[in-house]
């Protein structure tokens, strides 16, 4: 069992959806409606269940004493591997929901597939969260449609959120060293398979909401290396700043 | 004639092999924090309760990934037992099966409607004020995770909508 493998994957896995849900958390108080409140903070919150559980899946594999919040708040800027999608900044609310609808419509084969897989406890979490983005899917595809085919200012502003995270969507599909050792061995998926299905769902709903897919073949990549934009040390700053200041701090 | 669900059954079946019932009777008094109407049992919350040794384990499942009452519940079912004369208390979160609406029992629906919560339903979601199925949905989610927020077209009352899921 490469157990040095799942380590680092639930890790990956884990901080994805911890930052995805950092970022959602910072439409509370600041939502153009307050049923969007609602909404923004319950996805953050699946998002933020969510990395708890694969961070408690990583801590049980280590036993090195490290807790949930340890491996949230303690690691630096460099040790975080989630993919750069999810740590842009939340922009507009077009940027936010174009951005929920590209990581919704990945996550719901994503999850799909990982309920396959033969270590018990991804394949646990897998089941669980499949339930919640495919919630999630509905919702932010419903997204599409209304600012889409909205208003003049609804259309470009999405159109440019659209354009703007293109580039960033390629590394949803890149399988890292170790996950390309687990997918071999039946432990998870492959997600570079998952593209064809991704991209059927973003067409369909595009040609629906007549926004167009971008042509521009420029992508980056960088984050399950630990090389990430500029924001994400914003982003620890805040989210971090309590167990810095108060290590070990409880509720 | 409506068979009830696998998985509602395969529940019952745990707690009727149960060694003991009187813990289960213990905890039927731990009411969900967010929705005091239903117990952890009738949320589907508590899954088992059973001796190990001189220590009690409990096993829960979280209804949402994220809940933040999953939390109280465990304060909640320990303190319960204590005061019982059970200080030695083990809880075990359990992620597999998933948590889904399936586990409510009929009863637990009806109290649901009787809070003013509507219960999961495939069919035509109905005003828990006034019964009317002239409803609409306001907004995917409400208060808490599970649930969505309707407004009723003949009362006007918004009400919880409490999900399938």
């Amino acid at each position: 069992m490469p157990s040095n493998d799942l380590f680092t994957y639930s890790i990956a896995l884990a901080d994805d959806a911890l930052i995805l849900g950092q970022r959602l958390t910072e439409w509370v108080s600041n939502a153009p409606t307050l049923e969007e409140e609602l909404a923004l903070a319950n996805v953050a919150l699946d998002h933020i269940g969510r990395a708890r559980m694969f961070y408690g899946h990583a801590g049980q594999l280590v036993d090195d004493g490290r807790s949930e919040d340890d491996l949230a708040f303690g690691r630096d800027c460099r040790e975080f591997t989630n993919l750069l999608i999810n740590e842009l900044p939340r922009g507009d609310f077009a940027f936010t929901m174009v951005r929920q609808f590209f990581v919704d419509a990945f996550n719901v084969p994503f999850l799909t597939a990982l309920i396959q897989s033969s270590e018990p406890t991804l394949a646990a979490i897998g089941a669980k969260a499949v339930k919640e983005s495919t919630y999630h899917l509905r919702r932010s595809r419903d997204w599409m449609l209304r600012l889409g085919d909205g208003s003049a200012e609804s259309h470009s502003r999405t159109q440019r959120a659209i354009d703007e995270l293109w580039g960033y969507t390629p590394e949803l599909f890149e399988a890292f060293a170790a996950e390309d050792r687990l997918a071999e061995a039946g432990l998870a998926p492959d997600r570079g398979a998952l593209k064809s299905q991704w991209r059927n769902t973003v067409d369909a709903t595009f040609a629906e909401a007549t926004l167009r897919c971008p042509t521009a073949a420029w992508s980056v990549r960088g984050g399950r290396g630990g090389v990430h934009t500029e924001h994400l040390g914003h982003l620890l700053a805040q989210m971090q700043y309590l167990q810095r200041t108060y290590p070990g701090q409880q509720w | 004639m409506v068979l009830v669900p696998a998985a509602r059954a395969e529940r019952l079946a745990t707690r009727r092999r149960a060694s003991d019932d009187s813990l289960w009777a213990l905890l039927d008094a731990v009411k969900d924090p967010e929705i005091p109407a239903l117990s952890l049992w009738e949320l589907g919350v508590l899954q088992d309760v059973y001796h190990e040794g001189s220590c009690v384990t409990v096993v829960i499942t979280p209804t949402y990934s994220g809940c933040p009452a999953l939390h109280a519940m465990e304060q909640a079912v320990r303190e319960h037992l204590t005061v019982a004369g059970h200080p030695n208390v083990r809880v075990v979160t359990r992620l597999a099966p998933p948590w889904t609406t399936d586990w409510l029992s009929t009863s637990a629906r009806r109290l649901l409607y009787e809070y003013g919560i509507a219960p999961p339903t495939a069919d035509v979601i109905g005003c828990p004020q006034c019964g009317s199925t002239h409803t609409a949905r306001i907004s995917e989610f409400g208060s808490t995770a599970c649930k969505a927020l309707y407004r009723c077209g003949d009362c006007g009352e918004p009400f919880d909508y409490f999900k399938p899921l």
